[in-house]
């Protein structure tokens, strides 16, 4: 009855995996067969002529839509300048491509840069590396049968996906500065004199900070794939089972498969997502110490544009990592689109 | 990525269904291997919760054990003071009243216009509808940048301005593609017999299919509600002015800037120091570890109502099909 994890159920048609991927990424861009569906009822609806009043009562929200997605495209124009806001664009002096020249000509730039791409991409890799783990998760979690017990690890493992950032790092200074709690406990068992610093400090950055990434998304990354397994036809079990399979052949030539396709989408996000890190969690945790291996693109712009005031120069940058992303986006759908037979956005 | 970790949510599984997979048949390796998979989902289950049961009774616990990382299992030394205290902090008032405000309004008003846009968005008969539904919904995938968009609104007044936390949250493609689909799997015939009626497009969306969309907009409302209230990067960006502060970024100024805590506490008038008591008296931790408490409860109890809703909405669908 109401196992079907899907949004709208209205079609009726049953839910496979295929179908909880196509509910996950089917975004509009390309409407869905499930929207041909509802255009032909729509045909039913209303008559044929064009409603210019219809259009007229969202124009105020076209206008948002404008003012905060387009209309700050034209900025890009800042990054041919020296611009200087309190002397405004017009005072402010042309420069060409100077900031871009910079950016690989200049040594201390392109070593800088080049630094902060390796934070981005290593961090970004290793985001990729540990997505299996949700994929584990839940697959195990499947494992067992108790239904309180699962009820109750979803919620816990959850909760940390709906706190923000800052109550992360908050978290994360309580238990691990030189007062907190691991350093008092480990100091009570002995094993170390003076305090570790795990947040002081530039050592296994990267790892820290995805190990913090998978703390706070690991349960709610599971979701989407136990969604999935309760998709997967119950007779495959059987049939398996009556073969002769055992509880992990069933695990791995069954459940694994079966949910491979949600995986690959996820996958596909995550590399056309390559550069975009968010510079919440980077922000919050960076610090003197740190802060050579912490600086990813999206802090870097932050960094030089808010705090050292070079607006044309993060413009430049923010630019060309957006143009990078689109690309990335287009290329990755591509590929999907060729493999699957279906985009994914 | 939002798009995809939201629609995550509306397709979570019911905790309570029966598993899929027939019972395992009972033999040693199998009974070791549900202990030890049922043992490290109860150590995962710690990790996740633990943090917060650890901020929660330092809160109340005497504070300058707090202050060296003592209490571990239970309160010690259990007092309430530092609630009173921290709403004493200068202004801590005003931050959690600006971050209730932002929640609050800026939630209601995404509710509606995603409800709204998701809705019109069906009407066939809108002026070049396909246009403008991909004009929305193509502006997920790419954004002109930090400082483009500073300087537009800043252009726009803004910046040090309330309503930098409502407007630029208003119209969210994901939210309108969800009410979308939700709304082409209501029956055709809700708004035919409205229209033979003699009722208006805009009549049609308050009186027919708003009150039929609830379990689509409570789940549009907690994620918006949730990421209003755990916002802190616009305030980072386009906030100076310490009124419009909220509880999340005070919180920040608090965890890291040791002197902003000591500002204060010291503003915050005679009552800090009045206190002799030393287990009560305040320190740097406890008023941190109190506030952050403060800013995660209302997420700890608002979320299990929720987590049970969105199993609700999956069945209406179910049913509506």
């Amino acid at each position: 009855m109401c196992d079907r994890p899907s949004v709208g159920a209205g079609n009726g048609d049953p839910m496979t995996t295929s179908g909880v991927i196509q509910e996950l990424t089917a975004t509009g861009l390309e409407e869905s067969p499930k929207a041909e569906q509802a255009e032909r009822r729509r045909k039913q609806r209303g008559g044929r002529r064009p409603s210019f009043t219809m259009f007229l009562v969202i124009v105020p929200f076209l206008v948002l839509i404008f003012l905060f997605s387009y209309f700050p495209l034209y900025g890009w124009i800042y990054s041919l300048y020296d611009y200087k806001p309190a002397l405004g664009l017009q005072g402010s002096e042309f420069v060409g491509l100077q900031w871009f020249q910079l950016l690989v000509g200049s040594p201390t730039q392109v070593a800088q840069i080049g630094q902060v791409l390796l934070n981005t991409l290593a961090i970004s890799f290793l985001g990729i590396a540990t997505s299996v783990l949700p994929l584990a998760f839940a697959i195990f979690l499947n494992e067992v049968k108790a239904p309180w017990f699962r009820g109750a690890v979803q919620t816990l493992t959850t909760l940390p996906n709906f706190i923000s950032w800052v109550l992360v790092y908050m978290i994360a200074f309580s238990l691990f500065s030189s007062t907190g709690l691991v350093n008092g406990v480990l100091s009570d068992m002995g094993l170390i004199t003076v305090p570790v610093k795990f947040l002081d400090s530039d050592e296994n950055v990267w790892i820290t900070m995805t190990l913090w990434s998978v703390w706070k998304g690991l349960g709610w990354g599971a979701i989407i794939y136990l969604a999935a397994i309760s998709g997967i036809d119950r007779e495959l079990y059987e049939a398996a089972e009556i073969d002769g399979a055992g509880r992990f052949q069933r695990m791995w030539y069954i459940t694994v498969p079966q949910l491979m396709p949600t995986y690959i989408v996820l996958l596909l996000l995550s590399v056309a997502n390559l550069l975009n890190n968010g510079m919440e969690q980077y922000y919050v945790f960076q610090n003197a110490f740190n802060k050579e291996h912490i600086q990813v693109l999206d802090l870097y712009v932050y960094n030089i544009g808010m705090t050292g005031n070079n607006l044309s120069m993060a413009t430049a940058i923010g630019m060309l990592k957006s143009l990078i992303s689109v690309a990335l986006l287009f290329t990755v759908n591509g590929i999907a689109k060729r493999v699957r037979g279906q985009s994914i956005v | 990525m939002t798009t995809t970790t939201s629609t995550t949510a509306l397709t979570a599984v019911n905790p309570t269904q029966q598993p899929r997979t027939p019972a395992p048949r009972r033999t040693p390796g199998s009974i070791a291997f549900t202990m030890l998979n049922a043992l490290v989902f109860v150590l995962l289950a710690f990790v996740c919760a633990y943090p917060f049961y650890y901020l929660i009774i330092n809160s109340v616990s005497a504070n300058d054990l707090a202050a060296l990382g003592e209490v571990r299992w239970f309160p010690q030394g259990f007092h309430l003071s530092n609630y009173e205290q921290v709403f004493q902090l200068n202004g801590l008032p005003m931050a959690a009243i600006v971050t209730v405000a932002r929640t609050v309004i800026g939630t209601a008003a995404t509710v509606l216009a995603s409800a709204f846009l998701g809705f019109m968005f069906t009407q066939e008969r809108m002026w070049a509808r396909q246009f403008w539904y991909r004009f929305t919904i193509i502006t997920m995938y790419f954004s002109a940048g930090l400082i483009p968009v500073f300087i537009v609104m800043k252009n726009l007044g803004l910046t040090n301005n309330f309503w930098v936390y409502v407007l630029p949250f208003i119209v969210q493609p994901f939210f309108i593609i969800l009410v979308k689909t939700y709304v082409e799997s209501m029956p055709a015939s809700l708004q035919e017999a409205a229209e033979v009626d003699g009722a208006n497009i805009v009549q049609i969306f308050f009186r027919i299919y708003l009150p039929n969309m609830t379990p689509i907009l409570a789940t549009v409302a907690i994620f918006s509600g949730v990421a209003q209230w755990n916002s802190f990067q616009d305030t980072l960006i386009y906030i100076t002015d310490q009124s419009l502060y909220t509880l999340q970024y005070l919180l920040y100024m608090f965890i890291n800037q040791a002197n902003s805590l000591a500002q204060a506490m010291a503003n915050s008038g005679g009552n800090v120091g009045a206190i002799v008591d030393a287990a009560t008296s305040q320190t740097p931790t406890s008023i941190r570890m109190t506030i952050s408490v403060i800013v995660v409860l209302p997420i700890i109890f608002i979320y299990p109502l929720f987590q049970r809703f969105f199993v609700k909405g999956i069945m209406l669908g179910a049913v509506k099909g």
